[in-house]
């Protein structure tokens, strides 16, 4: 039997790799949180913090020419699938120089060239979009697969159910990553579905979903690699549900643990699960483990602090932008 | 040239297009079914295939979605709905998606989609099956907006919109679909933004679109019996909307009215008429008027249909009072409406 892709990559490298990525979205979301204060980001953010692993797992898993989709909760996949940290920041400033032009902002992250087409503020909504792309590989052959992230509260959405009956009916080459953070906004899962199990929701249409512990990005990395295996194949779609936390507020930098809707071993919880930490607890095992991590922390901080040096000096849109790209030229 | 119906001039736009490029495919309920969407798509499955002409599940605004999300990855939908009031389903997704993309992430990419949608007023479709909804979307910056009178127009705006880089929607109106008209051997593109001038006249202007132009040009040959000649002014193409046409016909005539086949509330007759009264009040020789359809749910019983919609005795009417004129007394025959259902 042929290896499967992931096991091309030793566990070693793989899991340094995870690791750096984590690392990377925690100490770049960091940064925000320390600017923010500044009113230099002048837009909503909505931070993955807590939620890295399914981030890095994922997209790791994936080849540059496969295409994902995003949502507003979008800096954890757009670092982890490559785009450039100066665009990001620079975006979050609203700067000329941001991966959307500044058009964008914290919400509508986008790096095509390395396979992250956009991220949406409307719950739901790419995953339709998704799905096309899908359809459009199937369509020209290509030996691409796509993958839609999306939330729980996203499956309540009528987009969802029609999407994944299409991709079910037309054998898609499309993973769906369901980011289970136990909240949509303020609400529970409980509160919005009968059944619990999101994965289970999906297998009347004929889809076979499974749901995985989503803060072991070892774990995220080899489920997301065999379903990437089923989708590439032509085997068709796949759903993945990641169980996951979200440690801060739905928007903004704070965390808000003192609210109702938070049980109160929420933080608890979250600190146990923390991704970063678990993959620290295996890493460790290796030799020489603290000095390779505070090498890699220095040089992660080196590249965040370019990144926002390069958002800070970049100038604002000229006010000729504003009717800009509104509608493209015909080639 | 060759003599064919609006229906043919569809269909003869998507053959032509569908062979000349290989990234464009047909998406829709029913467009492969035995009634091919009033004929648009007949034998279309045969010559292209399935992959390239299918039928979708019931699923307005997921499919619009999987719509864009193959633009993104450079193909080249046509999404048919054979009744404009289902766009309404599919709102999020033009609205937010297709409409927003360009600007939204700075250019990085665009959307070629095309959104074909047929109006289907009168004979008894009632409150759902008759809207005719341009006007929502001339509303939202990132859309173009077409509404073709003539079976050249559906033709060559229908092969403009399938080579333009962004969201297209063209509203079909069903009353057209029986006209005959003169279209090139050759299909090819018209000018988006363009007005055409259906009829000259000097007395006023009348500001028509879709199926409202034809009931103008019944309102406009009975007004020449009676002595008044009114310019005709179709703006086929909303967005981009030819200013300049419809401004110099005002400024000629220097009276107006604008009629559309929808409500005029915040309309494309009011946002006609704003233009109007923005850039050429010192042409007006009287205040605009609007016509369109009664600011009410469309009903099903036939006398309450004929006073919902506007057509060419109302059209007439309206002209004859803002130029101080009785209506005459002698019948007008030209005037009434000739379709015969079923649909």
């Amino acid at each position: 039997m042929k290896a499967p892709f992931y096991s091309s990559l030793s566990s070693g490298m793989r899991d340094w790799k995870l690791y750096r990525l984590m690392l990377k979205i925690r100490m770049s979301e960091q940064k925000i949180i320390d600017i923010y204060p500044s009113d230099k980001i002048q837009s909503p953010i909505h931070l993955s913090i807590g939620q890295e692993a399914v981030a890095a797992g994922v997209c790791l898993a994936l080849k540059s020419s496969d295409r994902i989709y995003g949502t507003y909760r979008g800096h954890g996949i757009y670092i982890a699938k490559g785009g450039d940290l100066g665009k990001m920041f620079s975006e979050l400033y609203g700067k000329e120089t941001g991966c959307s032009r500044g058009k964008g902002g914290s919400m509508h992250l986008s790096a095509p060239e390395v396979g992250l087409v956009g991220c949406s503020a409307i719950v739901g909504s790419f995953i339709p979009v998704a799905t096309g792309d899908a359809l459009a590989a199937q369509m020209r052959k290509d030996s691409r697969v796509v993958c839609s992230f999306f939330g729980d509260g996203a499956v309540d959405e009528g987009v969802f159910f029609e999407s994944v009956n299409f991709a079910i009916l037309k054998n898609l080459p499309i993973v769906y990553v369901c980011e289970n953070n136990g909240y949509a906004i303020h609400s529970k899962v409980l509160d919005r579905h009968k059944q619990p199990s999101l994965a289970r929701l999906v297998s009347g249409l004929g889809l076979i979903g499974k749901r995985h512990d989503g803060n072991d990005a070892p774990v995220v990395f080899k489920t997301m690699s065999q379903a990437i295996t089923q989708a590439r194949k032509g085997k068709g779609p796949v759903f993945l549900e990641y169980m996951t936390n979200r440690w801060h507020e739905h928007v903004g930098p704070g965390t808000d643990y003192q609210e109702s809707y938070h049980s109160p071993k929420d933080k608890e919880n979250n600190s146990r699960n923390d991704p970063i930490k678990k993959m620290e607890k295996i890493l460790k095992k290796r030799k020489g483990f603290s000095l390779r991590a505070d090498i890699l922390k220095k040089e992660i901080q080196n590249e965040i602090d370019q990144a926002v040096n390069f958002a800070e000096k970049s100038p604002f849109p000229s006010l000729q932008s504003l009717y800009h790209d509104l509608y493209a030229e015909s080639r | 040239m060759k003599r064919m119906n609006y229906g043919q001039a569809i269909r003869s736009a998507l053959l032509h297009s569908m062979e000349q490029d290989s990234s464009i495919f047909i998406m829709g309920i029913g467009v492969d079914d035995h009634k091919a969407v009033f004929g648009t798509t007949a034998g279309l499955v045969g010559r292209f295939g399935r992959n390239r002409v299918f039928d979708t599940p019931i699923s307005e605004s997921g499919m619009t979605g999987i719509a864009i999300g193959a633009a993104l990855a450079g193909m080249k939908p046509i999404h048919i709905h054979i009744r404009s009031d289902f766009l309404y389903l599919a709102m999020d997704q033009i609205a937010n998606i297709a409409a927003k993309w360009s600007s939204m992430f700075g250019g990085n990419a665009s959307v070629p989609l095309v959104i074909r949608s047929i109006v289907g007023r009168s004979w008894g479709q009632g409150a759902q099956h008759s809207q005719s909804l341009q006007s929502l979307f001339m509303h939202i910056p990132g859309l173009k907006v077409l509404m073709p009178t003539t079976p050249s127009e559906a033709q060559g705006l229908l092969i403009a919109a399938i080579q333009d880089p962004n969201p297209v929607l063209i509203f079909e109106h069903r009353l057209l679909y029986d006209i005959i008209g003169d279209v090139p051997d050759t299909p090819t593109a018209l000018p988006l933004g363009r007005a055409i001038i259906r009829r000259k006249g000097s007395d006023m202007t009348l500001v028509a679109g879709s199926y409202m132009a034809v009931e103008s040009l019944k309102a406009a040959e009975f007004l020449s019996k009676h002595g008044v000649e009114a310019e005709i002014v179709d703006p086929v193409s909303l967005v981009p909307l030819d200013e300049n046409r419809i401004l110099a016909s005002v400024a000629k005539t220097g009276r107006v009215i604008v009629i559309d086949s929808s409500w005029t509330t915040c309309g494309m007759s009011a946002e006609i008429a704003a233009l109007i009264v923005e850039k050429g009040f010192h042409f007006l020789k009287a205040p605009i008027r609007r016509l369109g359809m009664q600011p009410v749910v469309c009903p099903v019983s036939k006398p309450l249909e004929a006073a919902f919609y506007p057509n060419a005795k109302l059209i007439a009417a309206e002209a004859l009072t803002m130029l101080g004129r009785d209506f005459p007394k002698t019948p007008a025959p030209e005037l009434l409406n000739t379709f015969k259902g079923p649909f």
